[in-house]
């Protein structure tokens, strides 16, 4: 499917297509202006490959000083607005200086690509890959056409699992053992453990477990920490006795997860947790947080 | 109060309009085949059931709203072509819910289909959603969810011969499920005691009988299920489920489910299990830990095992007796039993043995049954205590050892003393008499033809019956002499084979406790008792030849008489008595005899009514003249007697001259007459036909005189005395011709 972005961009229109955009899968991505569009998938190491069709507006011609095609890689901080850092940048020239007097149509090609990071949308920071195509001019400015798309990062599942097992409590007042199966989940993974009650004193309420999401971003001094909780999962309804041992099954499907970021070119991070919350009847909270990894899987 | 039950009825109406509400979007989804709208609004619907502000009651008639909606998206659920999601992925799908309560609820309504759908065993899709519902602990919500589960999976359970029959553990794996959520709903049900504050106790309580049909039921599904035969039963279901009956160490909860237990499962079953059904008894002991619970209920627990253990395994007694130990450690903590309900209820556990085993002799055997007993209040006991007796009397039970007797004179020992404390006055005199009575009775039937134990049992029935007071004793004293006395006769019977060694009960020994026995009686006092009977025992002793122990009954008979015995009638009574005796005792000689007769004679001489002197000088005639081979026949000194009776009689009737006008009538003279003509017929050479002939004459003048006081008594035995001496006469023989010589 081609794409028209720009339709009123003044003295030409811009096409940017994929060579397998017929057959690659698009995902959903927000904008800025807060539409969703389908844009196509890569991952890491793909050959990004297409062509541009530049056509000027009927009748006119367009001088340029050479037209060239961009693959980026930016990071964006929300707090420090328009400040890019661009992590990755290739460039493919396209055309020496000259005139386009009709529609031209340039093959590209990125081969191999390496993407280490994913796209990622968070609240104070994006990630986010582009093609940006110049048709550099003296006057009248360069003309400059971008086409987003997503990249994610599969990973093989880890080698090594271990369950998350703990024994937590406040003295004489309440003891508990919880155990999650893993200490890494996939995306669309399942949650199972369970919580056991050594010792309970106090009228508890309800328990749930949350999902929390910890974006920092930054670094020193400078550093911005936002948390979120994306999901409150209710576990238990009443007050268990001394010996219960309460069953965890959390699907993760149903949220908005990303994979784990861990240190994104020094500039920013994103963690998930697991937020075990027990509420007692005047309403006090105790809790217990342990990080989990998440990471993307294959879809088979 | 009231406010509260308003509010309830406030709050129940906003539950109902919230799953009416959601219940009404729900169905326009279900008629459009939104699934995800259907899911949305069935899960506020649900929400509704997390409320706690709704009694048990309440909270049902919300929850069968919402279980009658449910129903309505099952049905939609298993039209997968209308929402096009495999139930896999809908079982999925449901847990996606944020509330547990709905997500379990749809959880339920999803496996169902799920194993409808058999897409994957029903032991693993039930053994999930049993497990998955621990997450709800709260008491009633826990209780409803759980009862929704067993609701939906009854018709589902992987027996055998269903057609969710699984492999070859199939039945366990049913019962296994079965089980599980029984214990899980009994832990959340006896946990509704601990929720909320304690003052509320009894409303608490009356909450949670609303509810104990929930957990019950459980037992009744186990007991339909086909494959659980007997080994099942006794290896898996049984135990399971008298290990949650005793672990949850609720009252409640041990006496209802023993009671589900005891009515779900066939009688042969438990007839082959009782064991096990009764080792757990002792272990709901820990009822006896909470002081405070209702006695009755204990104890109805405690009957209704009983009974049951009595119909079933009847040869068991160490079984019964374990019942009542039980129930023994639960009323130790209940100095005084204050319900009347629950007395009745200890009277019932008492009799259930009796009414059983028609035989005393058997519950004597019971070492707690006395225990259960010390109770009952002192009313309640002599209740039982009298069941008791008439047990015994109805089927002609003897107790046969000394070692019964003991335990049963400690069953029964509210009637044979006063207890500490009690007030005598309460006493209602009738009861009294009827429970002496029946204790005087009872001492009959303690028997052993085996003399020694007899002995031991005498001497314990002695020990128990002396501690009752002076106003048992005349009621006990008087059985317990003969049965000592029915003892000494019959070693008289086999005298011959006791020789030499030394034997423990001999007469004389017995002689010397009834010696004993009686003077307790006579300090009582009760002389006229005590005179019977030492009279009776001087007869015994002269069956037995001691002559000098039936001299001293005689003496001690006549200490009474001087010292004790005032009324002048019962002084005629006793002197009657005291005759009659003595004129069968052949064992005194011929001195202690004279003494005997002399006292006798003397003392109904000096008898105040001269009527009464007169009857007993001439009955003391009978002293002199015994009608035996060897007896004594002193013809002389019974004239004498007969003489000075005439006298006394004279003198009876010129008293009546003087102090009425008129003389007495001439009845005693007849009666003289008759002594004449007996000791006539006897041979006696004092008494002549001529002295006969006199006497009549004496007595016709004084009926025909003047003064005589017309009595019809004294001439019908005139006339019919005349006529016997008519009829001897006319017999002929040797005795007509005797009576020819009375001439009138």
């Amino acid at each position: 499917m081609n794409f028209l972005i720009g339709a009123f961009k003044p003295a030409c229109n811009f096409s940017i297509t994929f060579s397998d955009g017929k057959s690659r899968k698009q995902v959903p991505m927000k904008k800025e202006n807060g539409q969703t569009v389908m844009v196509p998938l890569f991952q890491s190491q793909e050959n990004i490959a297409g062509k541009i069709s530049i056509e000027p507006l009927q009748g006119k011609k367009i001088e340029h000083n050479g037209v060239k095609v961009e693959l980026l890689g930016q990071i964006e901080m929300y707090f420090d607005r328009g400040n890019f850092y661009d992590f990755t940048s290739l460039v493919r020239e396209l055309d020496v200086p000259g005139d386009i007097y009709e529609r031209k149509t340039y093959p590209f090609e990125f081969s191999t690509v390496e993407m280490p990071y994913e796209t990622y949308n968070g609240v104070n920071v994006r990630l986010r890959y582009i093609l940006k195509v110049t048709v550099s001019r003296n006057y009248g400015g360069s003309i400059v056409e971008y086409q987003d798309f997503v990249v994610r990062n599969y990973s093989p599942p880890p080698s090594i699992n271990n369950s998350i097992k703990m024994e937590v409590g406040i003295e004489d007042c309440l003891h508990i053992e919880f155990e999650y199966n893993k200490s890494k989940y996939h995306l669309k993974d399942v949650i199972i453990g369970k919580i056991y009650f050594l010792l309970v004193r106090i009228k508890i309420k309800n328990m749930d477990l949350e999902i929390r999401r910890r974006e920092s971003t930054g670094s020193g001094a400078n550093t911005h920490v936002e948390t979120e909780t994306l999901a409150k999962f209710e576990l238990m309804d009443g007050a268990p006795v001394r010996g219960e041992s309460i069953p965890i099954r959390l699907f993760l499907s149903p949220y908005e997860l990303t994979p784990t970021h861990r240190n994104i070119n020094n500039k920013f991070s994103v963690k998930y947790y697991l937020n075990l919350v027990l509420v007692d009847e005047e309403d006090r909270r105790y809790f217990k947080q342990q990080e989990i990894t998440i990471y993307r899987l294959q879809d088979s | 109060m009231l406010n509260g039950i308003d509010d309830e009825e406030k709050w129940l109406a906003e539950g109902i309009a919230g799953i009416q509400h959601n219940a009404f979007y729900m169905h326009q989804a279900l008629d459009s085949n939104n699934l995800r709208e259907a899911l949305k609004y069935s899960a506020q619907m649900l929400s509704e059931l997390r409320t706690s502000k709704l009694s048990p009651h309440k909270y049902y008639e919300l929850y069968m709203r919402a279980f009658d909606e449910l129903r309505k998206l099952e049905m939609f659920f298993k039209e997968d072509s209308k929402h096009g999601v495999s139930v896999i992925d809908l079982y999925e799908l449901v847990q996606h819910a944020g509330n547990i309560l709905p997500r379990l609820y749809l959880l339920c309504t999803v496996g169902s289909v799920y194993i409808k759908s058999k897409e994957a065993p029903a032991k693993e899709v039930l053994k999930d959603l049993v497990e998955m519902c621990r997450g709800v602990q709260h008491p009633i919500r826990g209780l409803f969810l759980r009862s929704y589960l067993a609701q939906i999976s009854r018709d589902k359970l992987p027996d055998i011969g269903s057609e969710y029959e699984g492999d070859a553990d199939t039945v366990m794996d049913a019962v296994e499920f079965v089980l599980q959520n029984f214990t899980e709903m009994n832990k959340l049900w006896v946990q509704m005691q601990h929720q909320g504050p304690g003052r509320f106790r009894e409303k608490q309580e009356k909450e949670r009988s609303e509810l104990r049909d929930l957990v019950g039921k459980n037992l009744h599904v186990l007991s339909q299920i086909e494959g659980v035969d007997l080994g099942i039963y006794k290896e898996t279901v049984l135990t399971r489920v008298l290990e949650q009956v005793v672990n949850c160490k609720d009252d409640l909860a041990q006496y209802y489910l023993m009671d589900c237990i005891i009515q779900v499962f066939p009688d042969e079953y438990h007839l082959q299990t009782l064991e096990t059904l009764l080792g757990a008894c002792p272990q709901l002991q820990v009822i006896e830990a909470q002081v405070d619970m209702p006695a009755v209920g204990a104890i109805t627990l405690y009957v209704s095992l009983l009974t049951f253990t009595l119909c079933v395994h009847p040869d068991r007694l160490d079984y019964v007796d374990q019942v009542l130990g039980a129930c023994v450690k639960k009323l130790y903590n209940i100095p005084k039993l204050e319900d009347s309900r629950a007395m009745k209820q200890v009277v019932a556990l008492l009799s259930a043995p009796l009414e059983k085993y028609n035989d005393i002799v058997t519950a004597l055997t019971l070492s707690n049954y006395p225990r259960v007993m010390d109770h009952l209040d002192n009313g309640t006991n002599k209740v039982m205590a009298m069941v008791i007796i008439q047990s015994i009397m109805k089927n002609n039970t003897f107790i046969s050892t000394a070692h019964k007797v003991e335990v049963l004179f400690e069953l029964i020992k509210g009637l044979i003393k006063d207890k500490d404390g009690a007030d005598v006055d309460e006493l209602d005199e009738e009861d009294f008499k009827d429970e002496q009575n029946s204790v005087a009775r009872l001492i009959h039937m303690l028997y052993n033809d085996e003399p020694e134990e007899m002995l031991k049992i005498i001497c314990i029935v002695r020990k128990h019956t002396m501690a009752g007071g002076p106003k048992r004793l005349p009621f006990t004293v008087p059985s317990l002499v003969f049965s000592a006395l029915r003892l000494v006769w019959r070693l008289q019977g086999q005298e011959g084979d006791i020789v030499g060694e030394e034997v423990p009960a001999t007469p004389k020994k017995i002689f010397q406790l009834l010696t004993q026995i009686i003077e307790a009686l006579s300090a009582v006092p009760s002389p006229e008792l005590a005179l019977r009977l030492y009279l009776q025992c001087a007869e015994a002793a002269n069956g037995c030849d001691l002559e000098l122990v039936a001299y001293e009954f005689f003496t001690q008979a006549f200490v009474l008489y001087e010292e004790e015995i005032a009324d002048s009638k019962a002084q005629v009574t006793a002197i009657h008595l005291i005759i009659g005796t003595l004129q069968r005792m052949n064992v005194f000689g011929v001195e202690n005899r004279d003494t005997m007769t002399h006292k006798t004679t003397g003392y109904s001489a000096r008898l105040l009514k001269k009527p009464d002197q007169c009857r007993a000088v001439y009955a003391c005639s009978h002293l002199f003249w015994v009608d035996d081979q060897d007896g004594i026949k002193d013809g002389e000194r019974v004239l004498l007697c007969l003489k000075r009776a005439l006298r006394i009689a004279n003198a009876a009737q010129q008293m009546a001259n003087v102090a009425r006008g008129s003389s007495g009538p001439v009845i005693l003279f007849v009666e003289i007459l008759n002594k004449y003509l007996y000791f006539f017929e006897k041979g006696n050479q004092q008494i002549t036909g001529a002295a006969i002939q006199d006497l009549i004459e004496l007595i016709n003048t004084e009926m025909q005189s003047d003064s005589a006081t017309p009595d019809t008594a004294s001439d019908a035995f005139l006339a019919s005395t005349l006529r016997y001496i008519q009829f001897q006469k006319q017999k002929g023989g040797v005795m007509g011709e005797k009576f020819e010589a009375i001439k009138f």
